[in-house]
């Protein structure tokens, strides 16, 4: 902005988005033709492998908090631990080559979500220890920016090998194994070691042990920002769902479908950073309130009897939003509360809290659509998300909380 | 580690990588080649006229390697492994019935690949095209040639990647009157009305009498036979646990694939019959796991697809639960029994 000197990203939070952008293209890729593999390369029936998802939403928690207290051990071996997470997702891309059958592939994904889980707190501290309060919100911008571009390359890489080949599933593989690997390669080259890496000063009365990890939560700052986490993750309908009730309530063609993900993600790419700079600016608080307020809108949307063309670009843009206001800017926030020490751990907390709170909140949804029907399981979480965003409004800070 | 040293690292690391992943995509396009090779041994196809309406012939997906790979090819049902002759036309999904027959196919676009399905005449001339919103997975046309339908695996979310969910779709094919999804219908489980997001349907099979369906139904990680009916658009539950259900041409039993308890989870289907009318199972001879929609080649023997070394080989066996499974053709998938 013009007449606003602007300090630059810390070179260590550009090479964190590097390696998030080129790990998500090697595991969208993966994702991205999963389904065409399963079908048409094994002749698999993918149904009912989404029930394994279920089961490991809890186990992927748990291997978060486990990835954010290693990390937190012996004086920061953040970027250790998120190596041993990619890495760990890396090795996962060859043994897709081998295996043909549900079980050992649902195995393999299983362990590079392990991966996933373990990387993502240790990544998130590393990003919040090498900026500066001020900035923080900024530099979780830039990084989801740089992730989300990653996941809109990722399918297009991928489709583009099976163009070029037949049945190319094995060179899908393989090339995402080589992006997955040159990910691992740039976090170990270029990304600083936690020891010297923080510009945040130590904070020698923290010890990262388990007992102090949990006892986080007894700091009013962090517990709070975790209590607003935990109920508005309550009222965030699962992505799916959203897309469904898009799909149910306007008649999105079915051709289309496969491509609402792309809307959000392309307003989450376009807003993560401007969004993460205006709540350096304006207070994170109100920058995540007010992404809960989009999602507020795009649940109105839907629940609205008008049907217009530009409904659906409206909905998939608020939910986008949505992201772009509150998944860097949440952990933006929440490392305010949290020591330096233990920034692994308490990033970890808020994370797998409101993961559980979004977990609970789809098995609520499914239940409600079942029982009352779309419409009022909507209506209904409309009213629990303007509620929860209305206590949240009570317990924000009060008084600027960007230093 | 100076920067330039660590530039020089990845820089090599770059170039090895792009190597092993180009040979790779080489690798698999000279796929193609290979691919367009008749193989030895295979089957012979020749190109030729086919039609849906010639008396006594399997039309089927011709898989065996060579220049007429997928394309819809006839052989006489008596003798099913012998020549076959080729129609141009490719499929990756088939059935026929009186003179219509339904095509599921792939249309290769920019990025990738979209589905189609075409309603043929009995020349095999495209009356009707409509859009696949998935990968197809199963097609059947009604006994009258009346009706056509299709399923498709959707991948809703590309972010949670492991779920996935199944389109039924109906068409009026002298109408062109499309029904997108079985969705829409009301469902009745277990005699009370029945809606739940995670509705899923597969695998429709008509009756004769231009009416009555039967599909799978699953929700809350159950499957159950439905019987439906295009008037007054409702579903009604019959039974739990059958999937991928296949009327008999006397409309009096249905051919299906039944998760059956003990059996390993990536194959945990037998080949079963229920009669309608005594609503009694009974488990075909078949002991290996089944992932198809069978086909009744008569009122007593089913034809169904087994995973072979070009991708798909057809067996058939009695209906009545006696004999052995047999192999009738080699190198072959989605087949119709014309006549």
């Amino acid at each position: 902005m013009a007449g606003r000197r602007r300090t630059a990203v810390a070179p260590a939070v550009l090479a964190l988005g590097a390696v998030s952008l080129i790990t998500d293209v090697s595991s969208e890729m993966v994702t991205a033709v999963l389904p065409l593999y399963l079908v048409s390369g094994l002749g698999l029936s993918p149904l009912g492998f989404g029930v394994l998802d279920g089961v490991y939403n809890g186990f992927s928690a748990l291997v978060r908090l486990v990835g954010g207290h290693l990390a937190d051990r012996g004086g920061g071996r953040h970027k250790w631990v998120a190596g041993f997470g990619y890495a760990l997702s890396a090795v996962c891309k060859p043994l897709l080559l081998v295996a043909h059958a549900l079980t050992p592939i649902g195995l393999i994904l299983a362990v590079d979500r392990t991966g996933k889980g373990l990387r993502t707190a240790p990544r998130d501290a590393l990003i919040s220890l090498s900026s500066t309060a001020e900035s923080r919100g900024r530099a979780f911008g830039v990084h989801r920016a740089m992730d989300t571009a990653g996941a809109l390359l990722g399918p297009l890489v991928a489709f583009g090998i099976l163009r070029a080949t037949v049945d190319g599933y094995d060179a899908v593989f393989t090339v995402s194994f080589c992006v997955a690997a040159l990910g691992v390669l740039v976090l170990v080259l270029f990304v600083p070691g936690g020891r010297r890496g923080g510009t945040a000063p130590e904070v020698p009365a923290a010890k990262p042990t388990l007992r102090s990890a949990v006892g986080l939560l007894r700091g009013r700052a962090l517990r709070r920002i975790s209590v607003c986490a935990l109920l508005l993750g309550l009222a965030t309908v699962s992505d799916s769902f959203v897309y469904l009730l898009l799909q149910h309530r306007l008649g999105v063609p079915d051709r289309w479908f496969a491509l609402l993900p792309l809307g959000t993600a392309g307003a989450f790419l376009l807003l993560a950073m401007p969004l993460g700079r205006l709540a350096d600016r304006v207070g994170r608080w109100t920058v995540f309130l007010g992404g809960h307020g989009a999602l507020l809108l795009a649940y109105a949307l839907l629940l609205t009897s008008w049907h217009g063309t530009a409904l659906p670009y409206l909905v998939l843009a608020l939910h986008g939003t949505f992201y772009a206001a509150t998944d860097g800017v949440l952990m933006a926030a929440a490392s305010e509360g949290v020591p330096a020490a233990l920034r692994s751990s308490g990033l970890a907390l808020v994370q797998t809290g409101q993961a559980a709170a979004r977990f609970a909140c789809s098995l609520l949804f499914g239940a409600a659509w079942t029982v009352w029907g779309d419409r009022s399981a909507l209506a209904g979480a409309a009213v629990v998300l303007a509620a929860c965003a209305a206590f949240s409004l009570t317990l924000r800070p009060k008084g600027p909380v960007t230093a | 580690m100076t920067v330039r040293t660590r530039v020089l690292i990845l820089a090599s690391a770059v170039a090895v990588l792009a190597a092993v992943g180009l040979a790779s995509v080489l690798h698999a396009s000279a796929r193609a080649d290979r691919r367009n090779h008749t193989q030895a041994g295979g089957p012979r196809v020749a190109p030729g006229t086919v039609t849906l309406t010639e008396h006594g012939r399997m039309v089927f997906r011709n898989m065996a390697w060579g220049p007429h790979r997928d394309e819809l090819t006839t052989v006489p049902a008596s003798d099913p492994s012998g020549p076959r002759t080729a129609s141009g036309v490719k499929c990756l999904r088939f059935y026929a019935a009186s003179g219509t027959g339904v095509c599921l196919q792939a249309v290769h676009g920019p990025v990738s690949d979209t589905y189609r399905a075409l309603i043929l005449d009995a020349h095999l001339r495209t009356r009707a095209r409509y859009a696949v919103p998935g990968i197809p997975s199963r097609a059947r046309v009604s006994p009258s040639g009346h009706f056509a339908a299709w399923t498709a695996f959707v991948g809703g979310d590309s972010y949670a990647g492991t779920n996935f969910s199944t389109r039924a779709a109906i068409v009026d094919v002298r109408t062109g009157r499309l029904i997108p999804t079985l969705e829409q219908f009301r469902i009745i489980k277990d005699g009370r009305p029945y809606r739940a997001a995670d509705v899923n349907f597969w695998g429709v099979t008509f009756a004769a009498d231009d009416r009555t369906f039967y599909a799978t139904l699953a929700t809350k990680g159950q499957t159950y036979l439905v019987r439906g009916d295009l008037r007054t658009s409702t579903l009604t539950t019959l039974r739990p646990n059958v999937e991928c259900p296949s009327l008999s041409p006397d409309g009096t039993r249905i051919a299906f694939k039944k998760r059956v308890q003990g059996l390993p989870k990536d194959a945990p289907w037998r080949l079963y019959v229920l009669d309608l009318r005594t609503l009694r199972e009974t488990p075909t001879a078949e002991p290996r796991s089944i992932d198809d929609q069978a086909v009744w080649k008569d009122t007593h023997t089913l034809v169904y697809s087994l995973p072979g070394d070009y991708g798909a080989d057809l067996y058939e066996i009695p209906s009545d639960g006696t004999g052995a499974p047999r192999r009738i053709s080699t190198a072959a998938l989605s087949p119709a029994f014309v006549d």
